[in-house]
């Protein structure tokens, strides 16, 4: 090394340098830009760089910025609990009642529609809830009911939007977590006594929680920063954070005001990854 | 627990594992089925089994223009991102440096970072230097969220014994560089080729950042968003389940790909 060193030596730093530069110059130099433009203020056409909270200050003074952050708070959670809720007892019979040779190809299932392009995926969501799509026309025909639910452009659209997404990336998480328990564990719970409900609460389920965590944490992320499923789903009733920063870039091209903004709702999300972080790690194997 | 206790169990299980089955199919099923349409709408009743919906897709010079650009910035993203996060990957996990703790932090970091605001970020920075909204742009955009999953997962695959072969290569005479290219990188081959593939689906996929970062030439995401506009129509379903036929395709010749490998192994 040392010998051909003269015509290529960066040393170690020369394997690392180039994803850090990359990393510098796109992701912490442009946050950097928010930081500081958030602090500013559009004036007319022009950006001034006045120096002040007055972005931030709106943000708690205005209803609907403050209404926006709390509503995406409440339907992050909703779909948090609802997805877990779903996808537990799902992994959890993929992994014990599908015979392992099946196992791969069960999961591989349960996660195709992954695949389905973000965008198409909100879309047919609206083709199911529409006035007229499926459920309507299947209920309408068989006569439960005279007119047609209001299911989609709702809050409980954007729900089920995100609960069907984040089902499949929990099924996923969880899973990985339950066939990596030994038997053992649940054999000595057996063997101590304990009946299939009390090994469950007491042996599995403590066991499993960084499975459940992690996918918690990665739901909660993807949850409270995506805009398309609300805005295709949610109709104008509510706003989420997302689209009212949307609404902040596109419309007014009011940069200071969508800085501040994010910078708000990346607060909520480092708030929440240090309540995760315990259960959170990247270790090499 | 007697016989009568176990079969309700299963019973339940398989009933359980259906609903969701079917919660999870359901739109995808929708979607696919209505894209035959023969008629106006996607909606029931359905009217027939037509294929001119997608001929309208392929006959979109705006749609597949927007395929083609999806790809170019998917495969150039990905390349770009793999290589990275491979070379710091290595560098990371074969050299004393000072700070691995902080580096490896810093590199992961994006992850936990909403799109919107990384794309956000970017924007408004480009948009000081005058930097043109462009494919480019985009592309850019995609290779920050890509890179610290490729590091990620090529890290986590850098095992000792890797180590020892290396040092063997380089005690044969091997250059530093011969060592990456001719040992390190094919004996990881799997991790590199999972990563390739992992980021060319988020960024073959990804909205937001391409929505915020192009302007006249777009990513597929971006035209079918403008597709939507239009309400429900089957030309979309059309496009939508020609994306996912793709993908699904990609995804199952990966997991024969892997599996095989698995299995080898």
């Amino acid at each position: 090394m040392a010998a051909r060193g003269q015509r290529f030596d960066l040393g170690p730093w020369g394997f690392v340098a180039p994803a850090l530069l990359w990393t510098a110059a796109f992701f912490v130099a442009p946050f950097v830009v928010m930081a500081v433009v958030s602090l500013w203020e559009r004036i007319g056409t022009d950006l001034v760089a006045s120096w002040s909270f007055a972005n931030y200050l709106k943000f708690f003074e205005r209803g609907h910025f403050l209404e926006a952050m709390l509503n995406s708070l409440e339907v992050t959670v909703i779909v948090t609990v609802t997805s877990i809720l779903l996808a537990y007892p799902f992994a959890w019979i993929i992994a014990e009642k599908v015979p392992p040779r099946l196992q791969r190809m069960a999961l591989v299932l349960a996660i195709l529609p992954f695949w389905t392009s973000y965008v198409v995926r909100s879309y047919s969501w609206l083709l199911v809830l529409a006035n007229n799509g499926i459920i309507n026309e299947t209920l309408l025909s068989i006569g439960l009911i005279a007119e047609p639910l209001d299911l989609a452009n709702s809050r409980t659209a954007t729900v089920i939007g995100f609960v069907h997404f984040f089902v499949m990336l929990l099924t996923l998480t969880i899973y990985a977590n339950l066939v990596q328990l030994s038997p053992n564990y649940r054999k000595a719970a057996a063997d101590l006594g304990a009946g299939p409900l009390s090994t469950f609460w007491f042996v599995v389920l403590p066991l499993t929680l960084p499975g459940i965590m992690v996918g918690a944490f990665l739901t909660f992320v993807l949850c409270i920063g995506d805009y398309i499923t609300p805005q295709v789903l949610g109709g104008n009733n509510e706003l989420l954070m997302p689209q009212v920063i949307m609404l902040q870039i596109g419309r007014r091209a009011d940069f200071p005001t969508a800085s501040a903004l994010a910078i708000l709702l990346m607060i909520v999300v480092t708030i929440a990854y240090l309540g995760f972080a315990r259960w959170i790690r990247l270790e090499r194997a | 627990m007697t016989m009568r206790g176990t079969s309700w169990r299963t019973a339940a299980s398989a009933l359980y594992a259906v609903l969701v089955y079917g919660f999870i199919f359901l739109p995808v099923v929708v979607l696919v089925l209505f894209s035959f349409q023969d008629g106006r709408f996607p909606i029931p009743p359905f009217e027939g089994f037509s294929l001119r919906w997608y001929e309208a897709v392929l006959a979109d010079s705006r749609l597949m223009e927007a395929l083609a650009n999806s790809i170019v910035v998917a495969v150039g993203s990905s390349l770009v991102a793999v290589l990275l996060g491979f070379l710091a990957a290595y560098g990371l996990a074969r050299f004393a440096l000072p700070a691995k703790g902080v580096q490896r932090a810093l590199l992961t970091a994006p992850l936990t970072v909403s799109y919107l605001i990384i794309g956000m970020g970017l924007l408004i920075t480009f948009n000081f230097i005058g930097f043109p909204k462009s494919l480019l742009a985009a592309g850019i955009g995609h290779v920050v969220i890509n890179l610290p999953l490729c590091f990620a997962i090529i890290y986590s695959q850098m095992g000792d014994h890797q180590a020892n072969i290396e040092k063997a290569a380089r005690d044969l005479g091997a250059s530093e560089w011969q060592v990456i290219t001719l040992v390190t990188a094919p004996m990881l081959w799997p991790a590199l080729f999972a990563a390739f593939f992992l980021s060319m689906t988020f960024s073959w996929d990804e909205f937001i950042i391409s929505f915020l970062l192009t302007r006249f030439d777009v990513t597929l995401p971006v035209e079918i968003w403008s597709l939507l506009r239009s309400g429900l129509n089957p030309k979309t379903n059309a496009v939508g389940s020609l994306v996912f036929g793709i993908s699904a395709v990609l995804v199952v010749v990966l997991e024969l790909v892997v599996l095989r490998k698995g299995r080898r192994a």
